[in-house]
């Protein structure tokens, strides 16, 4: 049970990544009909803008600026950088849509796809180009402290990780669902030829939707920085990739699906690792999606939709 | 000519003319005389080139046309344009123009002819240009069998994704299936000193038994498309491009557990049988089954279900049924391309057949164009040849290359040869008495 246990934690804190980014690109999936297949790629921009913000702010030396206790600096430097990094990401994310997929509205689905695809391989190459192919270590925001309960060891990063997680894609959620703007969204998702009828631009509703999945993915950058501080140019792919299915699986616009999509393939990835070799986890995790799929071809909240393909 | 720029032809207007009056002795050219040109300009470069590529500052023939000596020494750009034009463009330009009036009629004499004896002239030629080509260099015969190797991918997964319309991710697990059983039916047969033992069929069969092989992986690759098959095409939508790229990785990830074919290591010292010949044949081939495939009942079909399935149902097509061969016979021949890569490299390991591979064959269909037999052959060839020239880049390469792709699919969402039709007969016709416009139709 203990066992158990511990390997849920784990298993949450594995899927809040995987859910966070997923979330983007159910927006996006769900909004457009599009595959962004930068979007991997994007959540690696957000952690090295992370990377950068919070090095910045570390230097800044707020302790003596504000006369603060150095652990109250710690929390502020993790909040500040969290809202920033994803402020910054999501101009990375509406830049992507204005050169990348703007342009090709009226193009077949798949050519946006292969561009998305070149944008991401563009801003792994552009990175390694820049920063150069050695790992940062992303520095350490908190100290770790563990809290026993009942034989179960929790990190405060882990309650950290997916309490934020499940935080903002509640939010995104409840914003979708609620506010007049994630009306728009919904709208477009359901009919994509009358909302510009309604004065609705869907030129914005586009750029919001890039916006707000590309700070989700910051947000998804960052604390993977937190948990693993290592950072490489290509550690958005795998995960990108994964997120992709995930998103799918959750079925189509329904962020919470995609959510929980994410949380469930974060478990079956740890329980795979820890009841088989690791290097099962991949067949595994993915030869049930494929049986999932089999018997709920729209995932888990999407309706049959018998939409015919722009291609 | 338009009313609007009647009196005063815009600059465009002006290139586009004088490009087209350079370009009029040309007209009557056919392919035969393009082929015998380019046979005399790669047999003066073997003849002339070693000393000649000396004269002009260069260790060594230059390999890909010069593009790597140009990023490599940009002082030598001077001495590579030289060398281009002495070798190439002078020898294949007079040769062609000159010969025209011959080769024509070689050519309208060829027409009379079954077509099969036509094609196999010009194979044979082809052949001859490409092995002269070759023998320069090493490089050269591993760049010319990768491009067709690129070729058949390209064709196999425009199948899907051009002609069928749907969006297929799984191709580099079909050819990885393909790779790994042919490399395990050779190693098996015919090489002893291995991991499986002795050889079981004396060796001097193996070139003449690799066929087989090439096969038995194309018709694995069949069965795993059969797995993405059956549950996809229940309905339509995105969900082929999620099965197919699941199934990619389950591939992936099988390939790195399968100790017996190396696991992550992979699988190595394949035996040399997919030579520059061999490949050639395949690619001939390949291109030839594709093309008669699209072009077929079963084509038309095809594109009838991607434009609308409903109306195709009512047009008694079977759906289901058309894209199940369809998918199943892409798949093959992706098979058979993983079979070949393997052979080519003699080295592989799951890795080979992982994102990056897909990206690449989607880059080459979109590039070249959907549901186009001659644009997948230039998507493959051009991507090849572009990624091959700006390796003294290093990593640049990769960003140069995605913003040319994105730049063609803003321009050309749909790649740069799109929608056309491969027409076999019309391209070895004389062109001295062809009719104006026939020509622009077939290019």
């Amino acid at each position: 049970m203990e066992f158990f246990l511990q390997n849920l934690i784990n298993a949450l804190q594995w899927g809040s990544f995987y859910a966070l980014i997923a979330v983007g690109y159910s927006m996006v999936y769900g909004v457009l009909f599009l595959f962004n297949f930068a979007h991997g790629d994007v959540f690696m921009v957000g952690a090295y803008i992370g990377f950068f913000v919070s090095t910045f702010l570390l230097a800044a030396d707020l302790t003596s600026a504000l006369s603060l206790p150095p652990s109250v600096t710690l929390g502020l430097v993790l909040v500040m950088t969290l809202i920033i990094s994803m402020f910054l990401n999501s101009f990375v994310g509406m830049l992507i849509e204005r050169i990348g997929y703007r342009p090709l509205r009226a193009a077949p689905r798949a050519s946006a796809a292969i561009t998305g695809l070149m944008i991401g391989i563009i801003l792994e190459t552009g990175n390694l180009a820049i920063l150069g192919p050695q790992r940062l270590a992303f520095p350490e925001l908190i100290q770790t402290a563990t809290i026993n309960i009942a034989g179960v060891s929790i990190t405060n990063k882990k309650i950290l990780i997916v309490g934020v997680s499940i935080l903002l894609t509640l939010a995104l959620h409840l914003f979708v669902r609620r506010s007049k703007w994630g009306m728009a969204m919904r709208a477009m998702a359901y009919d994509y030829v009358v909302v510009p009828l309604m004065g609705i631009s869907t030129n914005t509703i586009a750029l919001m939707t890039f916006a707000l999945g590309s700070a989700l993915a910051a947000a998804a950058g960052i604390l993977y920085g937190v948990a693993y501080p290592v950072l490489d140019p290509n550690m958005g792919i795998l995960f990108g990739w994964k997120a992709f299915v995930a998103a799918i699986l959750g079925g189509r616009g329904s962020i919470l699906g995609a959510g929980l999509a994410g949380f469930l393939l974060g478990f079956i990835e740890i329980f795979v690792a820890t009841i088989f070799p690791s290097t099962m986890r991949n067949l595994i995790a993915f030869g049930i999606i494929l049986v999932i799929l089999i018997f709920r071809p729209h995932g888990f909240f999407g309706e049959p939709h018998s939409a015919q393909l722009r291609l | 000519m338009t009313t609007i720029s009647a009196s005063w032809p815009t600059t465009r207007q002006r290139i586009r003319a004088a490009l087209s009056k350079l370009w009029q002795p040309y007209r009557p050219v056919p392919l035969l005389g393009w082929l015998l040109a380019a046979l005399v300009a790669v047999g003066m470069e073997q003849l002339v080139g070693l000393p000649l590529a000396r004269t002009l500052g260069m260790s060594k023939i230059p390999a890909l046309f010069g593009a790597l000596v140009v990023l490599d020494q940009p002082a030598l750009i001077p001495s590579v344009l030289l060398f281009l034009i002495l070798i190439y463009i002078l020898p294949v330009g007079i040769v062609a123009r000159f010969t025209a009036p011959f080769t024509n009629k070689i050519a309208a004499r060829l027409v009379s002819y079954p077509l099969v004896i036509t094609a196999v002239i010009h194979l044979l030629l082809l052949y001859a240009v490409l092995h002269i080509w070759c023998d320069i260099s090493d490089y050269r015969v591993l760049v010319a069998r990768m491009a067709m190797i690129a070729i058949i991918l390209t064709l196999s997964l425009n199948v899907v994704n051009g002609y069928m319309g749907e969006f297929s991710c799984s191709h580099p697990g079909f050819m990885a299936l393909g790779a790994y059983v042919a490399s395990v039916f050779t190693l098996v047969f015919f090489v002893s000193e291995n991991q499986f033992g002795e050889a079981l069929v004396p060796p001097a069969l193996g070139p003449f038994l690799f066929p087989l092989a090439l096969i038995l992986g194309g018709l694995v690759a069949a069965v795993g498309a059969l797995l993405v098959a059956i549950p996809s095409f229940r309905t339509r939508g995105d969900y082929l491009a999620i099965i197919s790229l699941a199934f990619m990785f389950i591939v992936k990830s099988l390939f790195e557990n399968l100790e017996i074919v190396g696991g992550a290591r992979g699988i190595s010292n394949q035996p040399n049988y997919a030579s520059l010949p061999v490949v050639f044949a395949w690619t001939v081939l390949a291109i030839w089954i594709i093309n008669n495939f699209v072009r077929s009942t079963m084509g038309k079909a095809l594109n009838a279900v991607r434009d609308d399935e409903l109306a195709a149902t009512a047009m008694t097509v079977d759906t289901r049924k058309t894209k199940m061969t369809a998918f199943l016979f892409a798949a093959f021949w992706a098979g058979v391309a993983g079979g070949l890569f393997a052979h080519v490299l003699r080295y592989i390991n799951p890795d080979s057949f992982g994102i990056r591979k897909l990206a690449e064959v989607l880059a080459m269909v979109y590039f070249g164009g959907l549901n186009s037999v001659t644009g997948s052959i230039v998507g493959a060839v051009g991507l090849t040849m572009i990624s091959e020239a700006l390796r003294p880049l290093e990593i640049y390469k990769w960003i140069i290359i995605p913003i040319m792709l994105i730049l063609i699919m803003i321009f050309r969402p749909t790649g740069l040869i799109a929608f056309t039709e491969f027409n076999v007969e019309r391209l070895f016709l004389p062109k001295d008495k062809a009719p104006e416009g026939a020509e622009d139709a077939t290019a």
